[in-house]
């Protein structure tokens, strides 16, 4: 478990105060895995090394397990980032230690015998399945490869967090999905809690139980994936599940209505519903329908027809649980 | 085949020659050990006094970099030379000779081997350096175990240069009474201007620097693995 408690950074710019964190709390409970969404420039660089205490935070805690990480003394600072393993960009490797060397360096540090590195290590190179690259540079490895060594690296020291800071933000799609389902498969055997720092919603997707979205600073939303999802006045929920392409604009007659839901209620035949309860037309405009986890999501834009009965119809989209947003005529 | 044989009987090339490669040698390696002593040192103070690095004193990097580095850079090494003349003998007990000048050597050397220890750590980029603060390193281990190791193929170009640069620094030596072959082309190459000599010099010390560069080449690429 990892907990955040208004955690502020102020940067001195020349004469001004430059505010990076303004007040961000967050707790993402032990075996999660939580997303930390913003454009750049949100304070997502700020807050990662802040969290590792790259820089120290101008006030506030970061505390892992109940184990506080601010305001203790270089050496205890030292014992408590091993319990964070972070995982970089572009991996930082070292390019003049082999893949097994690299995943040693954070045993060598605390002088862990020989033997004991080395069962380490071989363990960790299994569980992300680079065995044969043992005694190979990094600069042998694919870039996807080279990310999994870094994997191995952070958790080589046993960490409770994995910090990972724009993990596959310089991979192909092909890989960051490897690499995701590496970081999932991991949560699930070791009950780590993973912390995802990235600006691709396709990484929220594919991997995270929840997530926060920074902006100038602050949390502005903030929830497990469902959640955050079906609130259509949300912006996750938009740009999670956009309608594809252009989708089409309130024209012509009849109202434009949008639905958000989720789970069961996608399995229910609802357009089919409305058409048979209300004898009205539906007119399906735009719609996508995802797999996000385990469980199935769905965002519609559908026109009715002009004499339908649009606040019957509302309430009764509602008693199904469904999110309904009424599109305004131009 | 007359300009030969009369270089095979010149004594100035069958008697002398040897002894001041030997004295060459000798200088350049005295002076090499120390500026790699103490300019290896230096060069990483410099670096991590600076911004941005481990430890950035402002005061200590400015004496450092200012004061210390770019004024002794700045004097002219013939001058610098025999401006240490007096050091040389408190250190070594003399004033002449080859072991006397690699005094001046050395202490001309370290500012040039510390800036570009400097600029091949510099080179390493400061997400390694992260990574391992992160992995909970001490600024030390930083340091030994990922600074240097890291800047290693830099700092051999930076030793290779510094070693040839010193096989020109101590043919100037030789001009001073360092001995060596600097002195045996001054001698004999300007002030008796026998061309053989002169041109038997310049080959030992173009050899001299091109093996130094080969073999810095070679071990440089041997531990490159970028």
């Amino acid at each position: 478990m990892i907990t955040i408690s208004d955690l502020r950074k102020v940067y001195r710019q020349g004469n001004n105060d430059v505010v990076a964190l303004d007040g961000v709390s967050l707790e993402v409970p032990t075996g999660k895995i939580h997303g930390i969404v913003g454009h750049s420039g949100a304070g997502k660089s700020t807050l990662v090394r802040c969290l590792t205490l790259l820089d120290q935070p101008t006030s506030g805690t970061v505390a892992v397990n109940g184990k506080e990480l601010t305001n203790v003394s270089d050496d205890e600072l030292r014992n408590a980032r091993r319990r964070i393993g972070m995982v970089f960009q572009h991996a930082n490797l070292f390019d003049s230690r082999t893949t097994e060397q690299n995943i040693a360096y954070p045993l060598e540090l605390v002088g862990t015998p020989k033997k004991d590195v080395a069962k380490k290590v071989s363990e960790l190179l299994e569980l992300v399945g680079l065995t044969q690259f043992a005694k190979g540079y990094p600069s042998q490895l694919s870039g996807g490869q080279r990310q999994r060594v870094g994997i191995a690296r952070a958790l080589a020291t046993d960490p409770d967090v994995l910090l990972c800071d724009e993990p596959t933000s310089a991979l192909d799609p092909q890989t960051t999905d490897e690499i995701l389902e590496l970081v999932k498969e991991l949560r699930n055997r070791l009950n780590i809690t993973v912390l995802i720092i990235t600006h691709e919603m396709h990484v929220v997707k594919q991997a995270c139980d929840s997530v926060s979205l920074l902006e100038a600073g602050k949390i502005v939303e903030h929830g497990d994936i469902e959640a955050v999802i079906t609130n259509p006045s949300g912006r996750l929920a938009a740009t999670l599940l956009p309608l594809p392409g252009d989708a089409p604009q309130v024209e012509g007659a009849g109202p434009v209505v949008d639905l958000l839901y989720t789970g069961d209620q996608a399995t229910e035949p609802v357009i089919s519903g409305i058409a048979r309860k209300f004898n009205t037309d539906v007119n399906v405009l735009a719609g996508s329908v995802e797999h996000l986890g385990d469980q199935q999501f769905a965002h519609l834009r559908v026109q009715l027809a002009p004499e339908a009965d649009l606040g019957a119809i509302v309430e009764y989209l509602k008693s199904a649980g469904i999110a309904v947003t009424v599109k305004e005529a131009k | 085949m007359d300009f030969f044989t009369e270089l095979l009987n010149n004594p100035g090339i069958t008697r002398a020659m040897w002894p001041a490669t030997v004295e060459t040698l000798q200088m350049v390696l005295i002076a090499t050990v120390f500026t790699i002593v103490i300019g290896l040192p230096l060069g990483i103070l410099l670096h991590n006094t600076g911004k941005g690095g481990l430890l950035p004193v402002r005061w200590l990097n400015v004496v450092l970099s200012g004061i210390i580095v770019n004024i002794t850079r700045s004097i002219p090494f013939a001058i610098l030379m025999v401006a240490l003349i007096p050091l040389a003998k408190a250190i070594t007990g003399e004033s002449l000779g080859p072991v006397a000048a690699s005094v001046s050597l050395t202490i001309g050397t370290v500012p040039f081997f510390a800036r570009l220890v400097e600029t091949a750590l510099r080179d390493v980029s400061s997400g390694k350096v992260d990574a391992a603060l992160v992995m909970g390193s001490t600024k030390m281990q930083v340091i030994r175990k990922v600074l240097v190791p890291e800047a290693m193929p830099g700092l051999i170009a930076a030793l290779t240069t510094t070693v040839v640069t010193l096989i020109g620094y101590s043919a100037m030596a030789g001009l001073v009474g360092g001995g060596g072959l600097g002195r045996l082309a001054y001698n004999y190459g300007f002030q008796r201007y026998d061309m053989g000599i002169m041109l038997v010099t310049m080959v030992i010390i173009l050899i001299m620097v091109q093996i130094v560069q080969i073999v810095g080449d070679i071990v440089a690429r041997k531990i490159d693995h970028r």
